[in-house]
């Protein structure tokens, strides 16, 4: 499995990254009194850094909080970071907007949580995946209706679906069309955040198994990001875990699993619960909640739930660093520093 | 099994709606013994809310009624008491705790006031002690402060605390039977093992039954002692949790089991699916409920549906085929 791991990554370096995350910021103002002036500031994604190589599925794993859909939407654009830099194929968009964005929006693409809300529902399916087309003004009537019936028969639902609307779509479905809609003007990255946290289980191995087979034969990079550690694992060439905003831990999907140094990744794990009734699991549970991203704690922002917690993480932050046994592996924590 | 504290027998409840009357509930029986848990799992629409409800008596009225079957608590057919007679039951001898903590929690009490309302309605109890009671309780479900958390209100809890507010008043009266239906589907997992390790030490505290429903077979496989696969309403099948997770002997509760991914299984590859759709509950088909997803149907499941057949000990299932299920 190492050996794999290895002639992976060493051809990835070859390759020029697809997408170059550098010290992201995301911070909100939150507005307080009653003249409303900004105080303080919700730092949902607080310096965070990233390559995705083509073909590649980077997961993003965290509790709800830590910032990971902030940052799917900085990438995507819906968002002007506060600071850092987004290059993607060696053109910084981190600043960009308007007109000078759109060839982006055809690159990038976004698949959302629920599909029922993240499609219009007074819109057939043929309407909604022929907007793409209308907005990019690509082709004409002709060659877009041509697509997207081969749109529909790519993620597998019949072509008379072009007439229904969306509330005739059992959920499994319905995110077959968001997936449609994402990959309909040939992107070559898509966010995919949550997409199968509101499936039902028989439905959710479904919809993994579009997503991996749509990668392999458009050679898509994914940033998927979900709550499910298992899931993100089955999925994911890397992973990176966040807490309140920053990455504390990024290496193979194997050996985030297997090695997993951050005391935060290592309660993740043992907290999932195993469908497997005689590893009753003598677990390390986490105590108290995710302290707000408006006023994390100073030092290391899980010295507060941190079984391993020392004098040191309360006053120091500690950097994310590479592991010296395994350089892909890096964790941010005073323990392996 | 006349020594249960709740049994379920020959349940039916429907729905009358717009298209029509939908059976959401379908003959089913089970029973939960005192201090065990049983986990109650299936998919969305499987009918496991209903059930719960049901047995709560707390249907959407005048849509939801039990058309059939008898519901037992310690030998009293809960389906034949008055409405009156059920308010003392809710919340004395079963608690319940919802799924989202913050409706089943009102935003305009406090959490002290919330809490003391239960031993009010069913303790002939002073205002000093029920206090007092109510401290000892967010103690217990380990709230920190209890004494500044009496005097919040809802929206300045998280969701583990709302949860754990939620748990102490369904507590509050000890019950025998907690029914606690997705107790933690809105939470992230590091605070759901919090609040399945403070059920689990309350049960061993307190020696109540649970009924746990939920949609998660991982979250069953670590809490129950026995396990009820639901399927369109119907049981598809139950045993004690080894015996399903061991040897699952339907097709669904294989299929739903192959289909979680793990974090052993390798990366990319195929995932086993249950293809297709559970059937609407408008026209359910007339044989067996599974037929037109199941890798092993025959002409035969299309006919009527299977009876429910014993297989060993408390193990039962509902298939025609499921010899060849546990061959395989």
């Amino acid at each position: 499995m190492n050996g794999v791991n290895l002639s992976m990554s060493d051809k990835a370096e070859t390759n020029s990254p697809i997408l170059q995350v550098r010290d992201l910021k995301m911070h909100f103002p939150v507005k307080e009194g009653i003249f409303l002036r900004t105080g303080k500031y919700n730092k949902a994604v607080d310096g965070v850094s990233f390559d995705i190589q083509p073909g590649e599925t980077m997961g993003l794993v965290g509790e709800s909080g830590c910032g990971k859909s902030t940052l799917g939407r900085c990438i995507t654009r819906l968002y002007k970071p506060t600071a850092g830099s987004i290059v993607f194929e060696d053109k910084d968009i981190t600043n960009i907007s308007g007109r000078e964005l759109k060839p982006y929006r055809q690159d990038i693409q976004m698949i959302f949580q629920d599909p029922m809300e993240s499609l219009n529902s007074r819109h057939t399916v043929g309407d909604i995946l022929m907007e793409p087309f209308i907005v990019q003004n690509i082709g004409d009537k002709q060659y877009r209706q041509k697509r997207v019936k081969e749109l529909l028969e790519i993620v597998g639902l019949p072509s008379r679906s072009i007439t229904r609307y969306p509330f005739e779509f059992s959920g499994g479905q319905r995110q077959r069309i968001g997936i449609a809609r994402s990959i309909a003007l040939n992107p070559k990255l898509i966010v995919c955040d949550e997409p199968v946290s509101a499936l039902d289980v028989s439905i959710q191995s479904q919809i993994l198994n579009l997503l991996i087979e749509l990668q392999r034969e458009f050679n898509l990079s994914y940033l998927f990001i979900a709550h499910d550690l298992a899931v993100v694992k089955h999925i994911s060439d890397r992973i990176a875990i966040m807490y309140l905003g920053k990455v504390v831990e990024s290496s193979d999907g194997e050996s985030v699993y297997r090695e997993a140094k951050h005391p935060y990744t290592q309660s993740l794990i043992s907290a999932i619960p195993v469908p497997d009734p005689h590893r009753k699991a003598d677990r390390q549970i986490l105590v108290g909640d995710v302290p707000s991203p408006i006023n994390p704690p100073d030092g290391c922002t899980f010295h507060t739930r941190c079984p391993k917690a020392m004098d040191s993480c309360s006053n120091k932050s500690p950097q994310l660093v590479s592991l010296p046994e395994k350089t892909q592996h890096k964790v941010s924590c005073h323990l392996y520093e | 099994m006349s020594d249960a504290l709740l049994s379920v027998d020959n349940l039916i409840t429907e729905f009358e709606t717009d298209e029509g009357r939908v059976r959401a509930v379908d003959d089913i029986s089970f029973s939960v013994q005192p201090g065990e848990t049983l986990g109650i799992v299936g998919e969305s629409g499987c009918g496991k809310s209903v059930t719960a409800l049901s047995i709560m008596r707390l249907l959407p009225q005048p849509m939801g009624q039990i058309v059939g079957g008898e519901i037992k608590l310690n030998g009293e057919d809960l389906t034949k008491l008055k409405l009156s007679q059920m308010e003392k039951i809710r919340g004395n001898k079963i608690g319940m705790v919802f799924q989202e903590p913050m409706t089943a929690l009102n935003p305009v009490h406090t959490v002290g006031r919330q809490l003391a309302e239960v031993l009010y309605l069913h303790k002939d109890i002073s205002k000093d002690q029920a206090l007092r009671e109510c401290l000892e309780m967010l103690d217990k479900v380990g709230i920190p402060s209890p004494d500044v958390r009496m005097g919040e209100y809802p929206h300045q809890l998280s969701g583990g605390m709302r949860q754990r507010v939620v748990i102490a008043m369904a507590l509050a009266c000890q019950p025998s039977l907690l029914i606690a239906d997705e107790p933690t589907t809105a939470l992230d997992v590091t605070i759901q093992a919090q609040i399945l390790e403070l059920i689990k030490e309350l049960q061993n505290d307190m020696g109540m039954a649970v009924m746990l429903i939920t949609h998660d077979l991982g979250v069953i496989a670590e809490t129950s002692n026995s396990v009820v696969v639901m399927y369109a309403g119907k049981v598809a099948e139950q045993g004690n949790v080894y015996e399903i997770f061991d040897n699952p002997s339907h097709p669904y509760t294989r299929g739903l089991l192959d289909s979680i991914p793990k974090l052993e299984t390798v990366p990319k590859s195929e995932l086993s699916t249950i293809e297709g759709m559970v059937p609407g509950l408008l026209d359910l088909p007339v044989g067996c409920r599974f037929e037109n997803r199941c890798p092993r149907r025959k002409e035969s499941c299309k006919a009527a549906p299977p009876p429910i057949e014993v297989i060993a000990g408390s193990h039962q299932v509902s298939c025609y085929e499921w010899s060849k299920s546990v061959n395989e």
